[in-house]
């Protein structure tokens, strides 16, 4: 997060001269208002309609959403893939910021776009990939038949997909954190007698962790909260390919509102909650985010 | 140069071959599966599917869609980072934080939130029906969702941008008689552009592969509000892999061009900065 104007900015700019302090409080007023107008139309207006729906027949009925056997196996399958899909992750995005952040090398710049291609592809065919390699008629599909393995339609499918959307989190986080900080401790660790994993343990995740504890947490919203990528891989079998988001559109499109913005709300929920740790971890450590 | 710089750090050859190895099975491998997957199809086949009449609408619905809600972006990413870089008022830093929600947030929940907004008697669209203006179900609605989605881009990228431009200069130019307009269009403009063009180009490289908000506000009617992803998606259901192929190996080509603008973007404003001698 970008840091707002210091206070010694502020007392510069009140004991300017000449400056028409009539046309600056309008110009101020106006952007304030239009930059507040838009976000309120845009952000906060449906943020607060998914908890007033969820809550408008009650906190019985909301409560009660979350008892549907569905809503408990949807909620299910989210934990699970993210149980796999982030701890991978976050092995990968450690292994590449060290490769990246500690050495030079030739293709460096190429690689590191690589690691972001996945952000610019559309979800659609994250998914899209692995119906081809892993589907009924996918390059692979034939064989896993006749060892009557499913991908598609399964939860290795679902995780796959969502191993691919949420693939670079961790490592953009930790490659410009670690290219920041520079060698010098680690180079000192080793002089001195550390191992690899001694100096990576006790001088490297000591600076990184706060980092690395924001990738974690976004890697981690990202992957509960993916819906193309997972959508085009899960077949939609209620109550077992279903995960979350893909659980609000069949409640949401059968017309159950209380049912789809309560599930909805919980995701909401993991964002805040995410929004929240980024903000404490950049408090924490003043750096800002190099994007 | 030989491969790799000295140095006496350990692991390099462990992580640099583990994180080659997880790209090449999770990302690149299944991405040239779509590349000879769309090798397959004859070269007619393949001209029939992306310049098909539904195809072409498509493209038009998402790229003319994802334009303007990348230029809505620019404009109001420029305001809301100007506002919250120059001015200080309650609540600024909550907004701050704020800015980063939609990508943080579900899409499908962005999706629905916004239809249930405005749909015609949602809180917003049941003052804007009696004008006839629908935006859930048209293409405003596409446009309102990817605008959602693409405002932290452009905020976030011209933020550290506007932090940059040397106020001193700004105090110069007016003690030598520039007006207002004059040093934001001579001074600050120039300092902030690459960053805008960065943003807004994020913006719209993401707008064009969105799905999960645009599906629940978009209506998804054939030739009319039906986006390209959708398009695949669609193609899939009915089993034409192929089909499905040949459309999203045109959108990844577009990534790819989309990816490439971005990093020149990002070059040319590294440049102009060191040329700044800053």
């Amino acid at each position: 997060m970008a840091s707002g104007p210091t206070k010694e900015m502020l007392a510069e700019l009140a004991s300017r001269p000449g400056r028409d302090t009539i046309v600056s409080t309008f110009i101020k007023a106006v952007f304030i208002g239009l930059s507040l107008l838009f976000l309120a139309a845009l952000l906060f207006a449906p943020l607060v309609t998914v908890f007033v729906t969820a809550l408008e027949k009650g906190y019985e009925m909301y409560f009660e959403s979350f008892r549907d056997s569905d809503t408990i196996a949807a909620i299910r399958l989210t934990l699970i893939t993210a149980a796999i899909v982030v701890p991978v992750n976050t092995v990968f995005g450690i292994a590449a910021a060290w490769a990246i952040g500690k050495f030079e090398f030739r293709g460096k710049s190429m690689l590191i776009t690589l690691i972001d291609l996945p952000i610019a592809v559309s979800p659609v065919i994250s998914g899209l990939i692995y119906v081809l390699l892993f589907g009924a008629q996918g390059w692979f599909g034939i064989w896993l038949q006749e060892h009557d393995i499913s991908i598609i339609y399964a939860l290795p499918g679902i995780v796959l997909a969502t191993m691919f959307v949420t693939f670079p989190y961790v490592a953009r986080e930790l490659i410009p954190l670690m290219q920041q900080l520079g060698n010098d401790e680690e180079e000192a660790a080793i002089t001195m007698g550390a191992g690899g994993l001694m100096t990576f343990f006790h001088v490297t995740l000591p600076k990184i962790r706060w980092g690395l504890v924001y990738g974690v947490i976004l890697c981690n919203a990202r992957a509960m909260g993916e819906f193309g990528a997972v959508s085009v891989v899960s077949g939609h079998i209620r109550g077992m390919t279903t995960t979350m988001p893909l659980h609000v559109e069949i409640l949401y499109n059968e017309y159950n509102f209380v049912g789809a913005f309560a599930v909805a709300s919980l995701l909401t929920l993991l964002a805040v909650v995410t929004l929240i740790v980024k903000t404490l971890v950049e408090w924490r450590t003043g750096y800002t985010r190099t994007k | 140069m030989s491969f790799r710089a000295p140095s006496i750090l350990p692991g390099f050859g462990i992580t640099l071959g583990f994180s080659t190895f997880f790209l090449s099975a999770i990302v690149l491998i299944p991405l040239a599966a779509l590349i000879a997957k769309t090798g397959t199809m004859g070269w007619g086949d393949f001209v029939s599917t992306i310049f098909d009449a539904r195809a072409i609408a498509s493209y038009r619905l998402t790229f003319g869609a994802s334009l303007l809600a990348a230029t809505l972006n620019g404009v109001f990413g420029f305001i809301i980072a100007w506002t919250l870089v120059r001015y200080e008022f309650p609540g600024r830093k909550i907004i701050d934080a704020l800015i980063d929600m939609p990508f943080a947030l579900p899409t499908a929940v962005s999706g629905i939130a916004l239809t249930a907004v405005f749909a015609h008697n949602g809180w917003f669209g049941q003052y804007l029906a009696p004008f006839g203006i629908k935006v859930a179900y048209t293409w405003i609605g596409i446009v309102v969702a990817l605008t959602l989605i693409g405002l932290p881009f452009v905020v976030r990228s011209v933020q550290p941008a506007l932090q940059e431009v040397q106020r001193d200069l700004e105090d110069a130019a007016e003690t030598l008689g520039a007006g207002r307009f004059y040093i934001f269009r001579r001074i600050i403009f120039p300092t902030v552009m690459p960053a805008l063009l960065t943003g807004f180009t994020m913006a719209f490289a993401r707008a064009i592969g969105e799905y999960g908000s645009v599906i629940f506000i978009a209506g998804n009617l054939p030739m009319k509000t039906e986006i390209t992803p959708l398009l695949i998606v669609i193609k899939l259901e009915q089993f034409d892999y192929a089909g499905a192929a040949a459309l999203g190996f045109m959108m990844l080509v577009i990534s790819f061009i989309m990816l490439l603008s971005i990093n020149l973007l990002q070059a040319w404003g590294r440049r102009r900065h060191v040329a700044a001698g800053r």
